[in-house]
């Protein structure tokens, strides 16, 4: 574990860069891990951001099939969100740890 | 010594077996690549098209007889008489097909779809195709094309790939 300073606010990051605690996160946060993932944050964005910290919240596993069937986006749309990473981006830029399923 | 880190590219996966549990292994590691960002190609061939054709995709059985790795519900072995019984290998591969689900596995059509969703491409075997007298229709609409081996290993190149056969 190391602390970091993302976006003005030093939190605590795990190896690969996830928040370790989610109420270190904010909007701002969010953005400046995206920009370093190479993602411009759009609305649609934050309300998949929403669900995935709700859900976190609720420990309940995530998985893309998952955030596919939350209503928000389909697998489609939430790769064209996240490219190359749904849910392993999705969740950096959420502040929650690093998804641990394999679907 | 090097310490630079080259991960991986491309993943090709060969799927030629039709049981549950191999035709999941190929859909699992497919699905994970295209979740990590890396190229997929994923072709299926001989028993292994069962996982692509319409009919057979979503009744997959796993084998009751000759798995050794087989338990009752509570961890106890499965006689290999008992497997051979009739509706025994329905039963419970149905049965494995609902503990799958509950882990949030979709079933195989489902599995596809997600696959090409994220930009994976499947592929059928040529010489299997015809051998089973099977037609592009009867396949899933997943399936990009009917390909020969050949080719599947021309879109195999790059020198960060690997070939996986399950």
């Amino acid at each position: 574990m190391s602390v970091k300073t993302i976006a003005g606010v030093a939190v605590n990051v795990s190896e690969d860069g996830y928040l370790e605690d989610m109420t270190q996160w904010n909007e701002e946060i969010a953005k400046e891990i995206a920009k370093e993932i190479g993602i411009e944050l759009t609305p649609k964005h934050f309300e998949v951001i929403k669900y995935l910290r709700e859900k976190t919240e609720a420990k309940e596993a995530l998985t893309i099939r998952k955030v596919g069937k939350s209503g928000i986006v389909d697998i489609k749309e939430l790769y064209k969100l996240f490219p190359k990473g749904p849910l392993k981006f999705s969740s950096k830029i959420a502040g929650i740890p690093k998804p641990t399923s394999c679907i | 010594m090097s310490t630079e880190k080259k991960p991986l590219e491309k993943v090709c996966l060969i799927c030629a077996k039709g049981s549950l549990e191999d035709v999941y292994a190929s859909l699992v590691m497919a699905n994970g690549a295209v979740m990590e960002g890396i190229e997929t190609k994923l072709f299926f061939t001989f028993f292994g098209l069962d996982g692509i054709t319409k009919k057979a995709m979503n009744h997959l059985h796993t084998a009751t007889t000759g798995n050794p790795a087989m338990r009752m519900p509570g961890g106890l072995p499965f006689p290999t008489m008992l497997g051979g019984l009739p509706g025994v290998e329905s039963a419970v591969s149905s049965m494995m097909r609902k503990q799958m689900e509950a882990l949030d596995m979709p079933p195989v059509d489902e599995f596809l779809e997600m696959i090409t969703a994220g930009g994976g491409e499947i592929f059928a075997c040529k010489l299997a195709v015809d051998m089973f007298k099977l037609e592009k229709e009867d396949l899933s609409d997943e399936v990009s094309d009917i390909i020969t081996i050949g080719e599947f290993y021309e879109m195999c190149d790059g020198d960060r790939t690997q070939i996986i056969f399950t």
